[in-house]
């Protein structure tokens, strides 16, 4: 990466190498971030266990600039929803995200947070934290080693340095709207779809017992 | 205990409690039935005549279609000795049992779960309300006539993923493409939240201390998780304060709740191998070998030597590596950020690397096989764990001991901190190391063996003040009692066969039911399976260490300083998976 800056296309005479760089704002403004981000100190399940053997020193992440886990929102880059997310637990994460300020990403690890894995039919269980909040990096494996954690977070990295400042969300004009906080009602409810629920509801009460209504859901 | 004692027992129990306790006589049941009006006066004397002291599980089982409920109850003696059954049967409409809180206090949170998966209500009970699911939500969803958004089929192995050649997600057969279900009739506009209120309220029943002389103040009531980074996971309590100390305190748990025994039930019996796994996750092996254990009382098996040996050694590992990760989590409580827990995970990896050689996988082993286990050792490994337990574990353990046992402000802040007696780690249902480092020498190794432990030599560790600091000593003491079993189980292991018979994946269990304990290195580790002879269980339910030694935790929290409940927590040694289930 440091020789990547170094390099823009331009000669640098001779005696001025080594002590002058030439690059773009894009890239020294991505090689900042990507090489300072800073988790948060948020662990949901099993996963979170690998997430702290990751940081241990075995495989010890602060290689790659993520040593400082911050346990407040409000000092981290990124969150890793590191463990099964359940209905009971989403409005917190919801917040814990909005709280975030940007730039933010969010790292679904392993099989729970990425689908809801084997519990995935479980009535308390959200069948992935994408489901409510939008996640940058993937990591498949109940749990992931260390290792695919790490890969995950250099594939992380390697999405920041594909962002451009001209296009990243948080530098555009218009306000950037939080995600509505989860309700804990009958069920888990999103604010978005009462209407949906209250039709679902309705039709039900003229259905057979034991059946489900069938109805499009009405576009947030 | 002999054989005869017990018969005599048995029927002397029918005798004493005539009309009022009947011999459960179903086929492959154990165990009595009691009249549900009689039972907070029989509980009591079989507590205080029989000295049965010690209810280590309260779950509840539905009959359906039968219109039964049945409460279970498995009570021991606290000094050793087999389980005494007691069930109690209600029709499903009207499911009401008297509460045995006040016997047994220990009862308080597993009776909440009863009523809150099975709605089975218990009379009397001191504080009613939902523990797992939230307040509010619909439904009981351990009653089988229960069913969730994403239900396809009753019991697995389902026909097909992949109907007609397309692969269906349950997803798509959903109208709101998601885990979501609601009563009909059900209106978000008019619908009021009930939020925490309940919970803030549970923390509000003591009277505000009225003093002439003092300087009156307001109780504070303070919120604490579930993202909190000393909690151990997503788990909550709310305390209420009367300046630091501590007045009153309830935990709140649920948040990782992820229906276990609702998918327990639906699963297979061997499918729910590697779900037990995922209960305590940093001791894998000891939960496989519970669950392991209480199918095989059903099943009639018994695993041949070289497996019982290779069990114990897993076993014994995964204590060790718990504990030296309970020990530095505590420290990271403490505020020794980091290093000791750095120290004590470097161990942790080298038992870890067993493991991944041994069962392919670092935390989820998955390693017990009904009647036997899965693998042979590799190549190699008995080596290893033959350097780690002779050499480098006994070298390590004691340069812990060295750097923290006598440490000045360890010693400040955890000596007379969060106390526990051992009457009341009795009442509570405390196992494991927060019961024995209160006075109570039980271990179910010794107190009810179970594999091979009765063959080697180990001492119960046991310490006297049940404060935090005597939870972490016993932790030390665990260790160098595992180590020396190891080192027997090294010296010992024969060669031979690991797996009683053919491998199977479609094990057939005979109806009946069957309680499997383990002593886990957090505590007395219980599965309670129901078989109906089918391919899956009836009924699954495990009873967890990490979840009934949170019933003491108001008990050693109040009086003390707010500061010291991380540290309280820290010492009982929770882990949410098991927690919640």
């Amino acid at each position: 990466m440091t020789d990547d800056i170094n390099s823009p296309g331009y000669d640098i005479p001779p005696e001025m190498q080594g002590q002058v760089a030439i690059t773009t704002l894009d890239k020294i403004y991505n090689w900042g971030r990507r090489s300072s981000l800073w988790p948060m100190m948020f662990g949901l399940a099993c996963c979170a266990i690998e997430m702290i053997c990751t940081a241990a020193s075995r495989y010890d992440f602060a290689r790659f600039g993520m040593e400082i886990m911050r346990p407040s929102p409000r000092q981290s880059d990124m969150m890793i929803v590191s463990g099964t997310v359940t209905k009971k637990m989403i409005p917190q994460i919801v917040r814990l995200y909005n709280q975030m300020p940007e730039p933010k990403y969010v790292v679904a690890m392993g099989a729970c947070a990425s689908g809801g894995g084997p519990f995935k039919e479980g009535y308390n269980v959200v069948s992935g934290v994408d489901k409510f909040v939008p996640v940058d990096v993937y990591i498949p494996g109940c749990p992931p080693t260390p290792q695919a954690l790490l890969h995950g977070l250099i594939k992380l990295q390697e999405k920041i340095d594909t962002q451009s400042i001209k296009t990243v969300r948080w530098y555009r004009r218009e306000p950037l709207e939080p995600i509505p906080v989860p309700v804990l009602g009958p069920d888990i409810m999103d604010p978005r779809e009462y209407t949906a629920i209250k039709n679902f509801a309705r039709e039900k009460a003229d259905q057979p017992l034991g059946e489900q209504p069938v109805i499009e859901k009405e576009e947030a | 205990m002999n054989e005869e004692i017990l018969i005599q027992e048995k029927s002397d129990l029918e005798r004493r409690f005539p009309g009022v306790v009947t011999v459960d006589e179903r086929k492959g049941y154990e165990g009595y039935v009691v009249n549900a009006e009689d039972l907070v006066s029989c509980a009591t004397t079989l507590r205080d005549e029989l000295g049965y002291d010690f209810l280590s599980s309260v779950t509840g089982v539905d009959y359906f279609p039968d219109n039964q409920m049945e409460v279970v109850y498995h009570a021991y003696r606290s000094t050793g000795g087999p389980a005494l059954v007691l069930k109690v049967q209600v029709s499903r409409e009207h499911p009401v049992v008297p509460s045995l809180v006040s016997v047994f206090p220990g009862a308080d949170f597993q009776e909440r779960e009863a009523w809150d998966l099975l709605g089975i209500l218990f009379e009397d009970h001191p504080n009613l309300k939902r523990i797992l699911m939230w307040e509010g939500f619909h439904g009981h969803p351990l009653r089988k006539d229960w069913r969730e958004a994403y239900h396809e089929e009753d019991g697995k192995p389902f026909k097909s993923r992949w109907p007609d050649g397309h692969v269906s997600r349950a997803e798509d057969k959903n109208v709101f493409h998601k885990n979501v279900d609601y009563p009909a009739d059900f209106n978000p506009d008019t619908w009021t939240p009930i939020g925490d209120a309940a919970i803030y309220a549970g923390v509000g029943k003591i009277e505000h201390p009225v003093s002439e002389t003092a300087i009156s103040t307001d109780h504070l009531v303070v919120n604490l998780g579930p993202q909190h980074p000393s909690t151990h996971g997503v788990f909550r309590m709310v305390v209420r304060l009367e300046g630091e100390t501590i007045m009153d305190l309830e935990p709140v748990m649920g948040y990782l709740h992820r229906n276990h025994e609702k998918i327990g039930e639906r699963n297979t019996f061997l499918m729910n191998m590697p779900f037990t796994d995922r209960l305590d996750y940093l001791s894998s092996m000891s939960n496989n070998f519970g669950y392991a254990l209480a199918v095989e009382k059903l099943m009639g098996v018994t695993p041949p030597e070289r497996a019982e040996y290779l069990r114990i050694m897993m076993a014994e590992l995964t204590r060790i590596s718990n504990h030296v990760w309970a020990i530095g989590f505590l420290l990271n409580d403490l505020g020794a950020f980091f290093t000791p827990a750095l120290y004590a995970i470097e161990e942790r990896e080298l038992i870890l690397d067993i493991f991944e050689a041994v069962a392919g996988s670092r935390m989820m082993c998955n390693y017990f096989r009904f009647g036997g286990v899965a693998r042979d050792l590799p190549e190699g490994v008995f080596e290893k764990i033959r350097e780690l337990v002779f050499d480098r574990l006994p070298r390590k353990i004691d340069e812990l001991d060295a750097f923290l046992t006598q440490n000045e402000i360890i010693r400040t802040r955890c000596e007379g901190v969060g106390i526990l007696t051992p009457e009341q780690a009795i009442a509570y249902s405390a196992a494991g190391p927060v019961l024995r480092a209160s006075g109570v020498p039980y271990d179910v190794r010794r107190a009810d063996p179970y594999g091979i432990y009765d063959r080697f030599d180990f001492d119960v560790a046991v310490r006297y003040h049940g404060d935090v600091y005597d939870r972490y000593l016993i932790r030390m003491d665990e260790i160098r009692q595992s180590l020396r079993i190891l080192e027997q189980v090294v010296s010992d292991m024969p060669a031979g066969p690991i797996q009683e018979g053919k491998p199977q994946y479609q094990v057939r269990v005979p109806a009946g039911e069957a309680y499997g304990r383990v002593e886990g290195p957090k505590g007395e580790l219980g599965f309670y399976v129901v078989s109906n002879g089918k391919p899956n269980p009836w009924r699954y339910h495990v009873r967890a260490p990490s979840f009934i030694n949170l019933t003491a935790m108001n008990e050693m929290c109040r009086g003390n300083k707010i500061a010291d409940v991380v540290a309280i927590l820290g010492s009982i040694d929770i882990v949410l998976g098991e927690t919640d289930r």
